[in-house]
């Protein structure tokens, strides 16, 4: 949690966080900054991203509702629920693919406006979609600089450098990648999903987000997606995990934030809470001090 | 052998002895384009062959590039808005619109307006530049209602074929316009409207030149990067087999003279004796011709090289991937419209030159011509796919096909069901092969 009193009397951030004290006063003393192995002096520091008392709606459907989240450098934050939670609409208001009704979203402590994807790769933020957002006509390449096409001077597509780029790209991710003429659509779901990873990458992306990373791979693949969370949160990037799987990102996780029915239940430490509780958080809405034995028992039958 | 056919395709690209499929992969030659000049090749032979060696020869194939020009440069712009999911249907109106505007301008506004005659030199340009102007904001304004108005684009061009369609015959009242000035009349074609022997080896032997020069700068380019480039052999017999399909377009070109009655004019206007046997004029590639190599040209490079055109693939494949990419669809979308209009400007100045005469009915179903001309040539309506040379070879084949029946006598009525099963085959054909690859 980042919220705590004396991270915003630090860093004098007037007025930082009521609503999260408004909403569970009694959680705050039990989620301070972590002490055990999982503690990083970062959590000291300015956020890196903080999603403030985010509102959308669909057509008077509220599919996210006050959330706020945050995330710091090096830190992976996972964001779970079930599906219609609002995790997905609420962390594509950071991807730019939609925008929010209300709220605040601060990178590095400053305010920032996120209209459109654009918008969001300008301050380093990238996102790889559960549906990995491949034009799947198109080369390796072309996929990975879609939008950041590199040209010569006299603005002609370089697609000599890009598939060069890629291939070194490539060559850290998926060593055994040897498609780079052919249209995406012609690729299995790993290549396909390397494709979007190296296009997250690539760019020195200081904020990723990853939708649903694992749901459409197998063991080797999975494997190989948590070694690069692990590489690019020890580079220093802050990264948003979402799925609807508590399994898929509670080992990779820092901290993991529960939503439900478009609120948040709340975020919770990894290393203070049992896979359990956060079941109950995800099903039932409820923190972990509210749950009764009884009910966590009733989850596994 | 055995062992080469059924190797893997190699990374290197090297060939593994000298089976076919080893030599078309390490030629990197596009197997469709291929296929589509196989399928050219045919209807030409079987053309020719009941015609008694009436299609291939130089005065037909001569007129064949001239009567797919105006279609194939329409086309070219047609794949941009078929490969991003939309569609045309008002080129045909638009086309008589401009081309209707374009003799307007030389035939009464300039004259009248400013009291100048249309015989005066600079009158083609600024007819020109007023169709291409004129073209580009009729393009755009269809274009800004489809992405910022949201409308679909049948509807919309459905709409503009009716509107400008109706705005012809609302200020022609039927009227006929002609004659046009001079120069503008040579963009039609014919033997004064083409480039003459010397001109044609000049422009053909400038292809060639251009042709090695682009193998060696992607061979050089493949080097830099240290990429897998072409064996030697496959470059040298990619550059000569091009070279010489060029020269040999020239040659028939040049081999198609001018009409005896054309020549002794000529020659008795620049005082010329003519020898026994009448003064033998090659008559060269025709100006629309060049016009339509230039934007075939233009338009590839635009299509493959440039941002724009990488943005309407990336549409076409995936709207919302292009979106999340930070791609500006709409506007992208309204380009490919804005282009569509500055060509449908080229085909009216190349149709209404080459009648030397604005008609009310200027353009009429030019549109379904254009937009099958694009599917033939590998258009897909399911978006992303379509390239630029196979738009312009579709032209070709629909042409071939209507003047060839032309030839045989074919009632028009029976063309048109013929070049409609073609239509239908062809594409049938293609999804077939395109379901098999996968």
């Amino acid at each position: 949690m980042t919220m705590q009193p004396h991270e915003s009397s630090d860093l004098d951030q007037p007025g930082g966080q009521p609503f999260l004290q408004e909403a569970e006063p009694p959680a705050l003393p039990e989620f301070r900054p972590p002490t055990g192995p999982a503690a990083r002096p970062s959590d000291a520091r300015v956020p890196l991203v903080e999603m403030r008392d985010i509102y959308v709606a669909f057509g008077g459907v509220h599919a996210v509702e006050g959330v706020s989240v945050d995330l710091h450098a090096g830190e992976v934050v996972g964001l779970v629920g079930g599906n219609g939670a609002g995790k997905s609409t609420l962390i594509r208001t950071l991807s730019g693919a939609h925008s929010a009704d209300s709220g605040q979203i601060l990178i590095n402590g400053q305010p920032v406006e996120i209209k459109n994807p654009r918008d969001a790769k300008a301050l380093g933020i990238e996102t790889i979609y559960q549906t990995l957002a491949l034009a799947d006509n198109i080369d390796a390449a072309g996929n990975v600089f879609l939008g950041r096409e590199l040209s010569s001077r006299l603005g002609s597509l370089d697609d000599a450098a890009m598939e060069a780029a890629t291939r070194s790209v490539m060559g850290r991710l998926n060593p055994r990648f040897r498609n780079f003429k052919t249209p995406v659509k012609s690729l299995s779901g790993g290549q396909r999903q390397s494709v979007a990873i190296a296009r997250a990458v690539h760019f020195n992306a200081k904020i990723l987000i990853m939708d649903e990373p694992t749901a459409a791979l197998g063991p080797a693949e999975t494997a190989q997606v948590r070694d690069l969370v692990t590489q690019l949160k020890e580079e220093g990037i802050g990264i948003f995990l979402i799925s609807h799987d508590i399994h898929d990102v509670y080992d990779l996780s820092d901290r993991i934030s529960v939503m439900l029915q478009g609120k948040l239940v709340d975020t919770v430490v990894k290393d203070r809470v049992t896979k359990d509780e956060i079941l109950a958080m995800i099903i039932m809405g409820k923190k972990p001090g509210e749950v009764t034995q009884t009910e966590l028992a009733e989850l596994h039958s | 052998m055995s062992e080469a056919t059924t190797a893997p395709p190699t990374a290197t690209g090297e060939p593994r002895g000298r089976s076919w499929r080893s030599v078309l992969q390490a030629l990197e030659l596009d197997t469709r384009m291929l296929g589509m000049i196989g399928a050219l090749a045919v209807i030409w032979l079987f053309f020719n062959l009941l015609s008694g060696g009436a299609f291939l020869t130089p005065r037909n194939l001569w007129n064949l590039s001239v009567q797919s020009a105006s279609i194939a440069i329409m086309a070219t712009g047609m794949v941009l808005i078929i490969v991003s999911r939309n569609i045309d249907l008002s080129v045909g109106s638009m086309l008589g619109f401009l081309g209707y505007t374009m003799a307007m301008v030389q035939v009464n506004w300039l004259p009248n307006v400013l009291g100048v005659s249309y015989h005066e030199w600079y009158i083609w340009v600024i007819a020109i530049a007023v169709g291409l102007a004129l073209g580009a904001v009729i393009g755009t304004f269809t274009g800004f209602i489809i992405s910022y108005g949201g409308v679909p684009s049948f509807i919309v061009t459905l709409g503009g074929l009716l509107v400008w369609r109706g705005l012809i015959f609302r200020y022609a009242q039927g009227q006929t316009l002609a004659p046009l000035n001079e120069t503008f009349q040579l963009f039609g074609g014919g033997p004064k409207g083409s480039l003459g022997d010397v001109f044609s080896w000049i422009l053909g032997l400038l292809a060639c030149a251009g042709i090695v020069y682009t193998l060696i700068a992607g061979r050089r380019r493949k080097r830099r990067y240290g990429f897998p480039a072409r064996p030697l052999w496959a470059e040298a017999a990619v550059g000569v087999v091009g070279c010489a399909a060029v020269l040999a377009a020239v040659w028939i070109a040049n081999s198609y003279t001018w009409p005896e009655a054309l020549a002794t004019q000529y020659a008795q206007a620049h005082g010329i004796t003519e020898p026994p046997g009448g003064l033998i004029i090659p008559t060269g590639i025709a100006i629309p011709v060049v016009v339509m190599l230039g934007v075939g040209l233009v338009m590839t490079y635009i299509a493959t090289r440039r941002r724009f055109g990488r943005y309407v693939y990336a549409i076409g494949g995936n709207p919302d991937a292009a979106e999340l990419g930070g791609i500006n669809v709409r506007r992208t979308i309204m380009m490919t419209f804005t282009l569509m209009g500055i060509l449908a400007a080229i085909s009216a100045v190349v149709q209404t030159a080459r009648l030397n005469a604005a008609v009310t009915g200027l353009g009429t179903q030019n549109e379904l011509d254009v937009i099958a001309a694009a599917v033939i040539g590998g258009t897909s309506f399911a978006g992303g796919i379509g390239t630029i040379p196979g738009a312009i070879l579709g032209a070709v084949v629909m042409q071939s096909l209507r003047s060839g029946m032309l030839l045989l006598n074919v009632d028009s009525p029976t063309q048109d069901i013929v070049v409609g099963v073609v239509l239908v085959a062809a594409v049938g054909f293609d999804s077939y092969l395109r379901r098999r690859a996968g």
